[in-house]
């Protein structure tokens, strides 16, 4: 084989192999991604099985703990639709009822149970921006 | 004192606009003395950022609460430690530092360039004083570190007690500047597309910038992962965050281009993909920024506001196009000037870890971005999580680091079967008698860890090869002890055997995360005191509770109001192998709703991890203790509702005495990782390596002197 030949044909089996792992790669990342969700969302579309990403505030009065597990409700962040959560695993130190969450969680049965360590806490008030109502000088 | 930083600001933005249009019309005109004029605006923005730095800093040191930054991040009960810190904590304060490490590493490379590749270095200086003027006009118009509230309030709200860890001082200093020095090749990549000067000499000019901003983002994500182990809550040190992973791609891409550019300086190949590699780096590392101040991820990190995402998109899209123009109308210059002789050469191998690298960056890139493009695509937001990172990360790792063993003793051009044979015999001998040692030891789940495992080991016997066989050619010749010949082999060849020990360490940390990852114990579980339990070979007893009270006695020095722990006695087959005192901090808040007992500890509690850190394993706890048991409240709303603020602490003494009487179960979180401690050897001796490499070569230092006495010798010979 000439080596211009030999050249084409190594970069198409090279190019051909390069598309197959990236529609691979891109094929798997929406099969296997979690659907960001609220949890009005959450309690009209959940299927047990898959899992989610559920985005919301802590309801107030809703956490306690029975050994291992963690209980909280999630709800819009406008109110309304609550769901009850059972999470185990890692509580980030954030956490706190009021607060913005977001928790993979998988329906089983009628429950929806959080997946381990999935908890993120949103930051708390303290740390953003001041509000506009101070007085300021520039 | 904000009058001088505001001043200092505009100041810079003047003379980032100046500096900019100076050294363009110098480069076009052909009039040298703009473009030097140009050089020097961006020394005078180093001398001013300067300036504007330490005014901002001296308004942490002296809790200057009318500056609303240091209102905001800052407290009088921070440590002075943390204050000094805090200054980079806010998003002002960080776009500051951003800022002014970028006229600091830009000043540098331009003044050891300013006898070469003139017009090169005068579009590099406009396209730095660029990036300089769009982060100080952020700071001008968008968020100024110097607005301030009049009258000043008496108290700040603190530093984040999450970033309340002595390698704060450090890890974001050494980010940035990874993420600034990324910019200086892209600049430079630029000047030579722009002055159609596309040789190896803007190669050899900004490798060792390149370099540099591989080793400080490369220790800036370690410093980052070493805070999440020690001082976040979980136990882990990567979770494939938004934030992480921003600050991973650039670097990936960075190792790509610094093999790739071997291939280019020996043998003029590869031009197209190395500055384009230069041109993906700078882009990602700007990105990197973006990703962090924009808030349009989700992250842990989240701590700036998210205020900057459109003039961010803007600077992005502006590079990128103007990148994809640049490489494309200069592509007949970037023809390469030989071709690949064979597949089993090292040229061919470099060639390989580069695709693996920029194939890592793109799994990487679309796992992180992945909200944002099914949004696009299917009109919802979905991510994905850790097992989709790892499905395509380890196997790519694996391959990576096999090629770390052999790229650097394969042959140039085309390697031989007998050249081969002498240099991957021993190694794969290693190997296969590692796998066998592993799977007698009854090692036989995960084998993936087992893989890097021999991996690890190939790579040790490849290059302990390469050592070895300089060492014996230098003691054959100079008769020298072994120790010494090895001394003087890296001595004299600092770029290639530094690599070569950068080979190892990583080779070494993939191994820890390996193992780490693998073959951990961890259990999460309340105990009250005297109940214990086991974990992997260890038991652990919760022997007794702690308790302090007062910033000033805080156990871990980090300024909490209260601190709650426990004293645990851990031990291995009866024996005692450590007593650790893991602890959970209470601060204050500031927010008056919560009362004058309950605001002194409302604020967020942070984990103060304890652990038992060993070469084979770490022992790792924390806890998280129970402060709203009924009593506890009692105390807290009675205190509440009879004590003035000043007398407030009082409350907090009972509640800590009342806790010590009658402790509730507490949550612990115990992890026994085998091999972690590798990790962090594993980046010193890549720091190590790399600070070799990186160093000039004697010989440089020589003919830079003697060049120096004979420009003298001359001076004196003309006056004569």
């Amino acid at each position: 084989m000439d080596p211009a030949r030999k050249r084409t044909v190594r970069l198409t089996v090279a190019l051909s192999a390069a598309v197959v792992l990236a529609s691979a790669l891109i094929y798997t990342s929406f099969s296997a991604a979690s659907p960001a969700l609220s949890p009005s969302q959450l309690v009209h579309e959940a299927q047990p099985g898959r899992s989610y990403q559920l985005t919301g505030t802590v309801v107030d009065g809703s956490v306690h703990r029975e050994g291992a597990v963690l209980h909280f409700g999630v709800e819009d962040r406008v109110g309304g639709t609550t769901i009850p959560i059972a999470y185990t695993g890692t509580v980030p130190d954030p956490f706190r009822e009021g607060r913005e969450v977001i928790v993979t969680v998988e329906k089983q049965g009628g429950a929806f149970i959080g997946e381990r360590d999935s908890l993120i806490t949103k930051c708390p008030s303290k740390y953003k921006t001041a509000p506009p109502s101070e007085k300021q000088n520039y | 004192m904000a009058d001088l930083g505001r001043g200092c600001l505009l100041l810079a933005l003047a003379v980032c606009v100046y500096g900019i249009g100076a050294s363009l019309y110098g480069v076009r005109s052909g009039r040298l003395e703009f473009s030097e004029s140009g050089r020097r605006a961006v020394y005078a923005l180093a001398g001013i950022l300067t300036v504007a730095f330490a005014v901002l800093e001296v308004a942490f040191l002296r809790n200057d609460f009318a500056f609303n930054t240091v209102a905001d991040t800052s407290s009088r009960t921070t440590p002075a430690f943390y204050r000094a810190a805090a200054v980079w904590s806010s998003q002002e304060g960080s776009l500051l530092l951003w800022a002014w490490l970028l006229s600091l590493w830009a000043s540098l490379a331009l003044f050891l360039t300013r006898r070469r590749m003139r017009e090169v270095a005068a579009y590099a200086t406009a396209i730095l004083l660029g990036f300089g003027g769009f982060f100080v006009s952020l700071m001008v118009f968008y968020a100024t570190p110097f607005q301030t509230t009049s009258p000043a309030p008496a108290e700040g709200a603190g530093l984040d007690p999450l970033l309340r860890f002595p390698t704060m001082m450090i890890h974001p200093p050494m980010l940035y500047s990874g993420y600034t020095l990324c910019t200086i090749p892209l600049a430079f990549g630029m000047g030579a597309l722009l002055a159609r000067r596309v040789d190896a000499e803007w190669i050899r000019a900004t490798r060792r910038f390149a370099f540099a901003a591989w080793l400080f983002l490369g220790m800036g994500i370690l410093l980052g992962a070493r805070w999440s182990y020690s001082e976040l809550g979980w136990g882990g040190y990567w979770g494939w965050d938004a934030v992480e992973n921003a600050s991973l791609m650039p670097w990936l891409t960075g190792t790509a281009f610094l093999h790739s550019l071997m291939i280019q300086e020996k043998r003029g190949m590869l031009k197209v993909w190395n500055v384009s590699l230069v041109l993906a780096t700078g882009t990602l590392a700007i990105m990197g920024t973006f990703l962090v101040r924009s808030g349009i991820l989700n992250s842990i990190h989240a701590f700036g506001g998210a205020t900057l995402g459109v003039p961010f998109v803007v600077l992005i899209g502006v590079l990128i196009a103007g990148s994809i123009y640049l490489v494309v109308s200069r592509r007949d210059m970037l023809r390469s000037e030989h071709r690949l002789d064979s597949l089993l050469s090292r040229e061919s191998i470099f060639l390989a870890n580069n695709l693996v690298l920029v194939g890592l960056c793109f799994v990487i890139f679309w796992g992180t971005y992945f909200p944002l493009i099914s949004e696009a695509v299917t009109g919802r937001e979905a991510s994905v999580g850790p097992p989709w990172f790892d499905r395509y990360t380890v196997p790519l790792a694996l391959v990576l680091v096999l090629l770390s063993g052999i790229g650097p003793v394969i042959a140039w051009r085309r390697a031989t079967l007998a050249n081969a044979r002498r240099h991957f015999l021993a190694p794969t001998a290693l190997a296969l008698l590692t796998l066998l040692a592993l799977l007698a030891a009854g090692v036989q789940e995960k084998p993936l860890a087992i893989a890097m495992f021999c991996c690890g080991a190939f790579v040790f016997a490849s290059i302990g090869g390469e050592f070895f066989r300089g060492a014996r050619a230098r003691r054959a010749m100079a008769h020298e002890a072994l120790p010494v010949a090895l001394a003087a082999l890296v001595r004299r060849n600092r770029r290639r055997y530094g690599g070569y020990i950068v080979h190892v360490g990583m080779a070494v940390l993939f191994i820890g995360v390996a193992a780490s990852s693998s073959f951990q114990h961890a259990s999460e579980l309340g105990l009250s005191p005297g109940q214990s339990t086991r974990v992997g070979a260890y038991s652990i007893r919760y022997v007794r509770p702690t308790a302090t009270i007062t910033p000033r006695y805080d156990a871990a020095h980090t300024g909490s109001t209260l601190s709650l722990g426990a004293v645990l006695d851990v031990t291995k087959r009866g024996h005692h192998v450590a007593t650790l005192l893991p602890s959970e901090g209470y601060y204050a808040s500031e927010e008056a709703s919560q009362g004058t007992v309950g605001s002194l500890i409302g604020g967020q509690p942070v984990s103060h991890v304890s652990m038992d850190a060993g070469i084979s394993r770490d022992v790792w706890t924390a806890i998280e203790p129970d402060i709203e048991t009924p009593t506890l409240q009692r105390i807290v709303s009675v205190g509440n509702r009879t004590l003035p603020p000043e007398d407030a602490v009082v409350a907090i003494g009972y509640l800590a005495r009342s806790y010590l009487q009658h402790p509730p179960p507490a949550q612990f979180h115990f992890i026994v990782s085998p091999l972690v401690m590798w990790i962090w050897i594993g980046g010193l001796i890549v720091f190590g390596g790399g600070l070799i490499a990186i160093w000039p070569a004697p010989s440089v230092v020589r003919r830079r002197v003697s060049m120096r006495l004979r420009a003298r010798a001359a001076h004196g010979l003309a006056r004569a």
